[in-house]
């Protein structure tokens, strides 16, 4: 009975401090500083496991360069077809042209430039985590022990203090979106909806210790735009959201995502699909013209890669988003992976475990850029500004571009990219008139 | 020799491309890489990865037929005179490409097989007389002893002068 009663006390006592140091700092939007002063500890301390790593290991590590998958492990030759096997002797067929197919494929077989966008990135040096411990092996005694007590910080204080923040954050969405629901549309009511988004965006940020540095804010988007933005995880929408009101746009899920999703369209204007309806393209963007086209609602939020991909690079964007017209604000979101992998990797985890990884990282550190505002030329077409605009984040968050489709995490590439490869050779072997 | 992390690196691309995870390769494994998958030459290479009747390929399996692609200067470093001749000399390079082309293991490049290689690369862009032609032309410049077909001693003198060692290597960087 009394433990009861003395866990009783210890959980209030729980309860009091998060709401007290967290949970009202949030809905007032002032930070206390404590964020900070981790931050502050953890970086240190990373800086440190470096230095001794560094000096711990054997052989001279050589001098990697920042960016190591902008080099990747092997040379490649980007000699384009036409010139290197022109430069075998003319463009005649020799039996020397298979070694330029030969030696692509062995290529990429070793390394190639889209499979390594769907699995993690890997670190320069090691982050104390153990998920991230490829090729570190044991230094010092006293970097396993700040190991342990990592071990001990992150899964015995700073989980559970996540999770009770993440729930709620949660729950006061939800309540606090129904509650605002209630009330007739008015000025007021959007005032309120603004106010309850943000006071729980900044509570779920809060609860995975997420250091945001938003740059450029005279450009965030406006009413009536479209915002659009590189995936890598679903919290990007928190990571946007916890700096303005946008309106959602996305698939009805069931269970708590579809709780949440009924909830907050009563209070906001999100634009959520049934499932049979997003197959339907046209309608699809109907209705988000719709809602661009009404100057008083909240911008769109849009990721057009369709699919997370790993944060250092961006792939392929859907054109649909870029034929609704209007204007459209771009976001590039970079994270910084030495204090947590932010990288949704749907194939290998699901989202519980995903969260869980998220909640025992160290922190979620990440830069945004807004972009000034990009409207379509009248001589561009839709692939075309996608194209444009995806140049445009790629290149503020220092990503590298990559034609490629994101849904070559699961589907088969098309036949058609292999059938223009097939022309490209055939065009030289027949341009000279070389045919026997 | 290949150097430790070389060995790492490839491990840890074998695990990668492993999805069924049971330590080996299927075929399927090699065409879910893209830039693999869109290459005119992706199943004669992925061939080249299982040996005769297998459908499964091991990390030794896979090293194996990647060390064809060592660059030949790795060699200068362990100069084991007695030993087999290592799988990146000039000659196994050339045999490699060799078994690309001779598609029935005869030890014969004939004038069909080179016709279906060459439909592989070029898709449906040459009409079948424009192709057969060209299959006529190369097998005739290349064939010494007038039997129609290639021998890999012809094979080797029609390429004498193409820097195969360079053409066929792969360099890791680190």
């Amino acid at each position: 009975m009394e433990v009861v009663w003395a866990l009783g006390q210890v959980g209030a006592v729980w309860v009091a401090v998060v709401l007290g140091l967290i949970v009202l700092p949030s809905a007032l939007g002032i930070s206390l500083g404590i964020s900070e002063a981790y931050m502050w500890v953890l970086v240190k301390t990373l800086e440190w496991a470096t230095i001794r790593l560094q000096k711990g290991a054997k052989k001279p590590q050589p001098q990697m360069p920042r960016t190591p998958t902008a080099n990747g492990i092997i040379e490649r030759d980007e000699t384009p077809m036409e010139k290197e096997i022109a430069l075998l002797h003319g463009a005649d067929f020799e039996f020397s042209h298979i070694f330029y197919f030969c030696r692509k494929g062995f290529e990429a077989i070793v390394e190639d430039e889209v499979t390594q966008r769907f699995s993690s990135e890997e670190l320069l040096s090691w982050n104390l985590l153990t998920r991230t411990n490829v090729n570190f092996h044991y230094i010092s005694l006293r970097l396993t022990v700040v190991w342990v007590i990592g071990v001990i910080v992150r899964y015995c204080f700073l989980l559970p203090l996540r999770v009770t923040l993440a729930a709620i954050g949660i729950t006061s969405m939800i309540v606090g979106t129904t509650a605002v629901g209630q009330l007739p549309n008015s000025s007021v009511k959007n005032y309120l909806s603004e106010v309850v988004h943000l006071t729980c965006s900044r509570i779920l940020v809060r609860a995975l210790s997420g250091t945001i540095h938003y740059h450029n804010k005279e450009n965030r988007p406006r009413k009536g735009g479209i915002c659009v933005a590189n995936h890598t995880s679903p919290i990007d929408a928190i990571i946007l959201t916890n700096d303005g009101c946008y309106a959602m746009v996305g698939q009805v899920h069931g269970g708590l995502m579809g709780i949440i999703q009924r909830a907050t369209v009563k209070a906001c204007p999100h634009v959520w699909f049934e499932r049979s309806e997003i197959k339907d393209r046209h309608l699809v963007t109907k209705r988000l013209r719709e809602h661009v086209a009404d100057k008083s609602k909240l911008p769109i939020l849009i990721f057009p890669e369709g699919t997370c991909i790993n944060n250092t690079s961006v792939m392929m964007f859907k054109k649909g988003s870029f034929e609704i017209g209007g204007t459209i604000y771009p976001v590039a979101i970079k994270y910084d992976p030495q204090f947590g992998d932010a990288f949704w990797n749907s194939s290998k985890y699901n989202i519980v475990s995903y969260l869980l990884r998220i909640m025992t990282s160290w922190a979620i550190v990440c830069n945004v850029w807004y972009l000034p505002p990009m409207v379509r030329k009248e001589d561009e077409d839709a692939v075309q500004f996608a194209n444009r605009v995806r140049s445009a984040i790629a290149h503020q968050g220092g990503l590298t571009e990559l034609p490629w489709d994101g849904g070559l995490k699961r589907a088969k590439v098309k036949d058609t990219f292999k059938e223009e490869q097939q022309k490209n050779y055939s065009k030289m072997l027949v341009r000279n008139g070389s045919v026997g | 020799s290949v150097s430790h992390s070389q060995i790492t690196r490839l491990y840890s691309r074998f695990t990668s491309l492993d999805k069924g995870e049971n330590g080996t390769l299927s075929r399927e494994d090699f065409q879910r890489i893209p830039e693999l998958a869109i290459n005119p030459l992706g199943d004669r290479i992925i061939n080249a990865f299982f040996p005769e009747g297998s459908d499964q390929v091991n990390f030794r399996g896979f090293m194996r037929t990647l060390a064809h692609f060592r660059p030949i200067e790795d060699n200068e470093k362990s100069k084991d005179q007695n030993g087999p001749e290592p799988l990146n000399s000039r000659s196994n390079k050339l045999h490699f490409a060799f078994r690309l082309y001779d598609l029935d293991k005869d030890d014969k490049i004939s004038r069909d097989e080179l016709l279906q290689v060459l439909r592989m690369m070029v898709g449906v862009n040459i009409s079948d007389e424009q192709l057969g032609s060209i299959a006529d032309r190369t097998i005739q410049e290349a064939d010494q002893d007038g039997d129609s077909a290639i021998s890999f001693a012809e094979f080797v003198k029609v390429l004498e002068k193409v820097d195969v060692e360079q053409k066929m290597s792969i360099r890791f960087l680190h």
